[in-house]
C-alpha cells in the first residue's frame, strides 16, 4: 500500500465508527451551535435587558408584524425536507440512483419554496411596512438571525444541487463515498431545520 | 568545541550588556514636563500616593502579591539555574532515565493553590465587596453627577437641595451646556457644572458615572479608585480623601483620537474652601445663562 | 483527493495552489513571518511617539503622508491604528498562523505518520482564505480615516462609530475566523483518525495533543466572535443598534438615526468568550514546541507527561468560563466578579503543573544548550513571569489599580513575545533540517538568541513599574499626567529595547534565508530524536514516508538504560 493514500475517507474509522467527512462534519456542525448559541445568547441578554416601557421595550406578539401562521408554514416545509432529505440518502443506500435523485429534487424544491416565502412574502411585507433591521432591537435580531439562516438555507440548496448535477458524476466512480457525502448533507440540513425549529417560537411565539 | 562555543556566548552576552548600559542612559534623558497646573504629591516608580481613607487594602494586597511572586520566582530560578548547570552534557555525564520522584513540586503546587484561595477568599474578595457594597449613605457623602464624553470630564453638582436636575440628550450643547441640563426643572436651579472635580477632605464621595457616548473610565490612580464609565448604565463609586491638594483624574479606557488628552484635574480641600468654590462656579454658571437671555 | 499521484504535479499546483500539508505549512509559516515583522514594525513606529512625544520621527518621517505624519510627527489617530492593528496583526495574522497553521500542519501530520491532513482542499482553502483575510488587513491602512484605530479589542460604541477602516477590520476577522474553523476541523479529524497503527492517544507528542487541544479551543471559541463580528457589521452597515444604548450624543450631535436598546457590554462579552481562550492557542502549541525540544535535548523523557496532558485538557475547559476577569471594571457584582476571579485562580494551577513538569524533565538530564534549546529554555522564566504577573490581574481588588495600566501590556507580552514568540523561534531552529535538510547557522543562532534575549526583557520588564505608577494603556503621550511623565524614562528605556530588539533580529533573517541554500546538509535525524518525522526523509516527499510506519512506543524514549543508544525511537520494532 503506497503511503500516500489518505484512510478512512471512505470506510468508517474502527475506533470512532466515522470515517473523515462524517467526523468533520460533526465537528463543523458543533462550530456552528456557538455561533447560533452566540446569537441565541445575544437574543436572551438584550430581551432580559429591555425595559417595561418606553421607547426601547421588547415588542409584544402584535408589535412584530410577525405571521406565524406563515412561519408556521415555513416550519412544516422545512421538516417535510428533513424527512425527503433522509429518504435521498436510504434510496441512495440501497443503490437506487433515480429515486434517491427525485428525493434530492424536492429537497431543494422545499427549500427554495422557504427561501422565497422568507423573502417575498415577510421581508417584502415589512419593508413594505418601513420595518427595517435598524427599527428596533427586535428587527435587528431578527433580521440577523433569520437572514443568517437562511443564508445557511441557500447554501445547503447550491450543495444539493451540486449534488444532483455535476457531483452525481461521482456516484458513477464511487457509490460509497457518493452515498456518504449525501450523509454529511443531510446531517448539515437537519441542523439548519433544528435552527429554525428553535427561531420560530422565540421570534413569532414568545 | 565546547570551550569555544561557551566563549562565544559569553561574548555576546558582554556585548548585549554593553548595548544596554548607553541605552539605559539614554532613557534616564529629560523628558517634557506636564503642562498646566502643579500636581501635588511624589510620583515615581512605585505605587503613587495613596489618599484615599479605604485604598489602603488594595495596596496591601498588591504588595503580598508582589513578595509571593517574588518568592516563588527566585526559588523556582534557583532550581532552574542549578539544574542547567549540575545537567548539563559533558563528557562522562549521562541521564536518567527513570522519573525522579519529586514529592517537593507536588507539595508546592498545593501550597501555591492553597495561598492563592487565601489571597481570594481573605483578602480580595472582602476588599471587592466593600467598594461594591458599603457605599456610604448619600446623606453623609458629597454627591456627584460625573458625565464622560470624547474628550472631557464633566462634573455636575446637585446644590444646595441635594437634588440633581433634569438633564436630557436634546437640550445637550457642546459650550453652553455640555449636561444637557434642563434649567425649566426646579431642583436645576441650584445645579452647579464644572470641569474641575472640587471635594471636602475627609468626607465619603459618591460618583455616578455616566458617559454621552462611548465607553470610558474614570481612573483616579491616587484614590485606587477605576470603574468603566458605560453608556447607558449609570454606575456608582464611592471613596473617602484624606489629603489635600490637587490631583489627576485619568481615562483609562481607549475612547478615541485624543484619549490620552482626556485629563481632569481634582482639587480635594476643606469644607470651607468648597463651599466658597461652589459658589463661586455656581455664579459664574449663572452669569452666563442671563447673558445668554 | 491526494489521487494526483500518478503524474508529476505542474509548478502552479505543486508550489501554489498545493494541497500538500508541508507545501501549506511553509505558506503558512513565510506569510505569518512577514505578518510578524510587520506587526512588529508597526510597534517600532508606536514606540517613537512614546519614547519622544510630539517630535520629529528620524529618517523616516516623511514618507507616511500627511494624513497619518503630517511634519514628520505622528497623529493620535494614527498611532491608535498602529495600536489596533499591531495587536490584531500579530495575534491573528501573526502568532496563531506560525503555531497552528505552520507548524501544525508542517509537524503534526509527520508526528501521527499521516501521509497528509484528512481535507487537503480544505487545507488549502484555509490557507487563502487566510491571506486574503491578511489582504483585508493590509488594504485598510490605504481606506479614508486609515485602518481600524479602537483597539484590537474594537470595543463598541467607539468602533460602531469610528472611520471606515472598523468596516475593513471586520471583513478581515470574518476571513481570519473562517480559516481558524476551517483548519481546526482538519485538525481534529487528521489527529484522531490518521495516526499510524500503535500511536495510541497517550504515545502522541505532548505537541500533538498541544494542537489538539488548542484546536477544540479555536472550533468553539471563534464562532461567538464570528457571532459578535456579524452583529458589529450589522451596526455599521444596516444602522442597527445591537451595541448602542438609547440617548447617545457624540460630539454634541444626538444620535436620532438609530433606535437605542441595545448594550455596549455585551460586545465585551461575545468578545472575551472568544479572547479567553484564544490565549490558551498563543500558549498550548508553544509549551507544545518546547516540550518536544526539552525532551529530544535534555535526552530523557519527560517528566510527567500524562499530568500535563490531563491539565492541558482542563485548562481548555477552564478557558471556557474566565472570559469575565477582563471585565472586572465594568460595574460587575460581588458574586460575578468572585465566580470569575475562583475560576481564574483555579487556571492558574494547570499552567503550573505543566510549568513544573517541564522545569523537573531538566533535572537528572543531559542538557544539551543547542539553538532551539536556548529558546526552550528562555521560555520557561518569561512564561513564569508571565503567568506570575497574571495572578494581581485576576483578583478584582488588586486588579482596581492594576486594570488597563502598563502592567496588564507587561504581563500579556511576557507571556505571547518572550515566551510565545521563542518558542515559534526554537521550533524554527528545531525544524528547519526537517523542511530544507540543512540546519541553521550556529553561531548566528547564538547571537540572535542572546541579543534577543536581553532586549525583549528591556522592552517588557520596565512596563511592570510603569503599570504600578498608574500609567494606563493606549495613550498617545503619558507626559501629559504627572505619575506617567514622573516614569517617562522607562518608555524612553523600554523604546531603545524594541528598537535593539529589530536589530537583534537582522542575525536570524539572514540566516534563515542564506541556509536554506547554503546551510550544512544533515541526515533525516540530525537531533537523533525519537518522534515519527525525524523518520521521514528532509525534505519529505509527496506522502511523506516510502512505506506507512508502525509504532511501538512512547514518544520520548531516550536514554533507556542498557541500549546502546541514547534515544530509541517509535518506529524502531527491536527493544532497546
Amino acid at each position: 500500500m503506497s503511503a500516500e493514500v489518505l484512510p478512512y475517507t471512505v470506510k468508517p474509522h474502527p475506533v470512532t465508527g466515522l470515517y473523515n467527512g462524517k467526523f468533520g462534519i460533526w465537528l463543523f456542525l458543533a462550530s456552528e451551535v456557538m455561533l447560533f448559541g452566540a446569537l441565541f445568547s445575544t437574543y436572551v441578554f438584550l430581551r432580559m435587558g429591555a425595559p417595561e416601557t418606553g421607547p426601547t421595550a421588547w415588542p409584544t406578539g402584535e408589535e412584530t408584524h410577525l405571521n406565524w401562521m406563515l412561519g408556521g408554514l415555513n416550519t412544516l416545509i422545512l421538516i417535510l425536507s428533513s424527512v425527503t432529505m433522509v429518504l435521498a440518502w436510504v434510496q441512495f443506500k440501497m443503490d437506487n440512483f433515480a429515486k434517491g435523485r427525485i428525493y434530492l429534487i424536492i429537497t431543494a424544491i422545499l427549500a427554495i419554496a422557504f427561501v422565497a416565502i422568507k423573502f417575498k412574502f415577510e421581508y417584502a411585507h415589512k419593508f413594505h411596512m418601513d420595518i427595517y433591521p435598524k427599527t428596533s432591537v427586535f428587527f435587528a435580531i431578527y433580521y440577523t438571525m433569520t437572514g443568517l439562516h437562511a443564508i445557511h438555507i441557500i447554501g445547503g440548496v447550491v450543495v444539493i444541487c451540486y449534488f444532483i448535477g455535476p457531483g452525481a458524476k461521482l456516484w458513477e466512480e464511487n457509490r460509497e463515498y457518493y452515498t456518504n457525502r449525501i450523509e454529511c448533507t443531510g446531517l448539515y440540513w437537519h441542523f439548519v431545520d433544528l435552527v429554525w425549529i428553535f427561531l420560530f417560537p422565540i421570534l413569532y411565539l414568545l | 568545541m565546547n570551550r569555544s562555543r561557551i566563549i562565544g556566548i559569553a561574548t555576546i552576552l558582554v556585548v548585549g550588556i554593553c548595548l544596554i548600559a548607553p541605552s539605559v542612559a539614554l532613557g534616564q534623558a529629560d523628558a517634557p514636563i506636564a503642562s498646566g497646573n502643579q500636581i501635588d504629591g511624589d510620583y515615581g516608580y512605585g505605587l503613587p500616593p495613596m489618599l484615599s481613607k479605604d485604598g489602603q487594602g488594595v495596596d496591601d494586597l498588591i504588595i503580598i502579591l508582589h513578595w509571593f511572586m517574588t518568592a516563588l520566582f527566585v526559588g523556582w530560578a534557583i532550581f532552574f539555574v542549578y539544574c542547567l548547570f549540575r545537567f548539563r552534557s559533558r563528557a562522562g555525564h549521562k541521564a536518567t532515565y527513570d522519573p525522579v520522584k519529586a514529592k517537593a513540586s507536588k507539595y508546592a503546587e498545593i501550597g501555591v493553590a492553597a495561598f492563592e484561595a487565601f489571597l481570594l477568599i481573605g483578602l480580595s474578595m472582602p476588599i471587592w465587596a466593600a467598594t461594591k457594597n458599603d457605599m456610604p449613605s448619600k446623606d453623609d457623602a458629597t454627591h456627584v453627577r460625573v458625565v464622560a464624553e470624547q474628550f472631557q470630564w464633566n462634573f455636575h453638582y446637585p446644590g444646595a437641595d441635594g437634588k440633581f436636575g433634569r438633564t436630557a440628550p436634546d437640550m445637550v450643547d457642546t459650550v453652553e451646556n455640555p449636561l444637557g441640563l434642563d434649567r425649566s426643572d426646579p431642583a436645576a436651579t441650584d445645579d452647579v457644572y464644572a470641569t474641575e472635580l472640587h471635594l471636602p477632605v475627609n468626607k465619603p464621595v459618591i460618583c455616578d458615572l455616566t458617559s454621552k457616548d462611548v465607553i470610558h473610565s474614570f481612573s483616579l490612580p491616587v484614590m485606587r479608585v477605576k470603574q468603566d464609565v458605560i453608556p447607558g448604565m449609570r454606575i456608582p463609586v464611592w471613596f473617602t480623601p484624606v489629603k489635600e491638594g490637587r490631583y489627576e483624574v485619568a481615562c483609562a479606557q481607549l475612547c478615541g483620537n485624543n484619549h490620552y488628552s482626556m485629563r481632569a484635574e481634582m482639587v480635594i480641600e476643606d469644607d470651607a474652601s468648597f463651599a466658597t468654590w461652589l459658589k463661586e462656579v455656581g455664579i459664574v454658571e449663572e452669569f452666563d445663562e442671563d447673558e445668554l437671555d | 483527493m491526494s489521487g494526483d499521484h500518478h503524474h508529476e504535479p505542474g509548478f502552479i499546483r505543486k508550489y501554489v495552489f498545493s494541497v500538500d500539508h508541508k507545501v501549506i505549512g511553509v505558506q503558512y509559516g513565510v506569510t505569518a513571518l512577514c505578518f510578524l515583522f510587520l506587526g512588529f514594525s508597526l510597534m517600532m513606529l508606536m514606540r517613537w511617539q512614546l519614547a519622544y512625544p510630539g517630535e520629529e520621527m528620524p529618517f523616516i518621517g516623511n514618507i507616511f503622508g500627511e494624513d497619518a505624519m503630517p511634519g514628520g510627527v505622528m497623529l493620535p489617530e494614527f498611532y491608535n491604528s498602529l495600536g489596533a492593528m499591531h495587536g490584531t496583526i500579530m495575534i491573528f495574522l501573526g502568532v496563531v498562523p506560525l503555531l497552528v497553521g505552520a507548524f501544525g500542519n508542517y509537524v503534526m501530520p509527520l508526528q501521527i505518520g499521516a501521509p497528509d491532513m484528512a481535507f487537503p482542499k480544505l487545507n488549502m482553502a484555509s490557507y487563502w482564505v487566510y491571506l486574503l483575510g491578511g489582504i483585508v488587513m493590509l488594504c485598510s491602512f490605504f481606506v479614508p480615516g486609515g485602518a481600524a484605530n479602537s483597539g484590537w479589542t474594537s470595543y463598541p460604541p467607539l468602533s460602531n462609530i469610528a472611520t471606515t477602516g472598523q468596516t475593513w477590520w471586520l471583513f478581515g476577522m470574518v476571513c481570519l475566523i473562517t480559516s481558524s474553523l476551517l483548519g481546526s476541523v482538519n485538525f481534529i479529524v487528521t489527529i484522531i483518525q490518521l495516526r499510524v497503527e500503535g500511536l495510541t492517544m497517550f504515545r502522541l507528542p505532548y505537541f500533538v495533543w498541544a494542537q489538539l487541544i488548542t484546536s477544540f479551543l479555536l472550533l468553539l471559541a471563534f464562532p461567538p466572535l464570528e457571532a459578535a463580528g456579524v452583529l458589529q457589521l450589522m451596526d455599521r452597515l444596516a444602522g442597527t443598534s445591537f451595541f448602542m444604548p438609547e440617548g447617545l450624543v457624540v460630539s454634541g450631535v444626538v444620535q436620532t438615526q438609530m433606535s437605542g436598546g441595545g448594550s455596549p457590554l455585551l460586545w465585551q462579552h461575545l468578545f472575551w468568550f472568544l479572547a479567553h481562550p484564544e490565549v490558551y492557542v498563543l500558549i498550548l502549541p508553544a509549551m507544545g514546541i518546547v516540550a518536544e525540544i526539552i525532551a529530544n535535548n535534555t535526552r530523557k523523557p519527560l517528566w510527567g507527561y500524562r499530568a500535563m496532558i490531563y491539565s492541558t485538557i482542563f485548562l481548555g475547559f477552564m478557558s471556557f468560563i474566565v472570559w469575565a476577569h477582563h471585565m472586572f471594571m465594568t460595574g460587575m457584582g460581588t458574586k460575578i466578579s468572585a465566580f470569575f476571579a475562583t475560576t481564574t485562580m483555579i487556571i492558574s494551577i494547570p499552567s503550573v503543573v505543566i510549568l513544573t513538569a517541564l522545569v523537573i524533565s531538566l533535572y537528572q538530564g543531559a542538557i544539551r544548550f543547542t539553538v532551539p534549546m536556548l529558546f526552550a529554555l528562555a521560555f520557561l522564566p518569561m512564561f513564569a513571569i508571565g503567568g506570575l504577573t497574571g495572578l494581581p490581574l485576576g483578583l478584582p481588588a488588586s486588579d482596581i489599580h492594576l486594570h488597563d495600566t502598563y502592567y496588564v501590556i507587561g504581563h500579556f507580552h511576557y507571556v505571547v513575545a518572550p515566551g510565545t514568540i521563542f518558542a515559534i523561534f526554537a521550533g524554527i531552529y528545531h525544524w528547519y533540517p526537517k523542511v530544507t535538510g540543512r540546519t541553521l547557522n550556529n553561531a548566528l543562532g547564538y547571537m540572535h538568541f542572546f541579543l534577543s534575549f536581553v532586549f525583549i526583557n528591556m522592552v517588557f520588564m520596565p512596563m511592570f513599574w510603569q503599570g504600578m505608577a498608574g500609567v494606563s494603556r493606549r495613550l498617545y503621550d503619558q507626559t501629559v499626567y504627572a505619575h506617567g511623565d514622573a516614569v517617562q524614562s522607562l518608555t524612553i528605556m523600554s523604546s531603545w529595547g524594541a528598537w535593539m530588539l529589530g536589530l537583534a533580529q537582522i542575525p536570524f533573517i539572514i540566516n534563515f534565508f542564506i541556509s536554506a541554500v547554503a546551510g550544512k546538509k544533515v541526515s533525516n535525524n540530525p537531533w537523533d530524536a525519537t518522534t515519527l518525522e525525524w523518520l521521514a526523509p528532509s525534505p519529505p516527499p509527496h506522502g511523506n514516508f516510502e512505506t506507512v510506519p508502525v509504532v511501538y512506543r512512547g514518544p520520548y524514549e531516550y536514554s533507556v538504560p542498557g541500549a546502546s543508544e541514547d534515544f530509541h525511537p517509535q518506529h524502531v520494532t527491536t527493544e532497546a
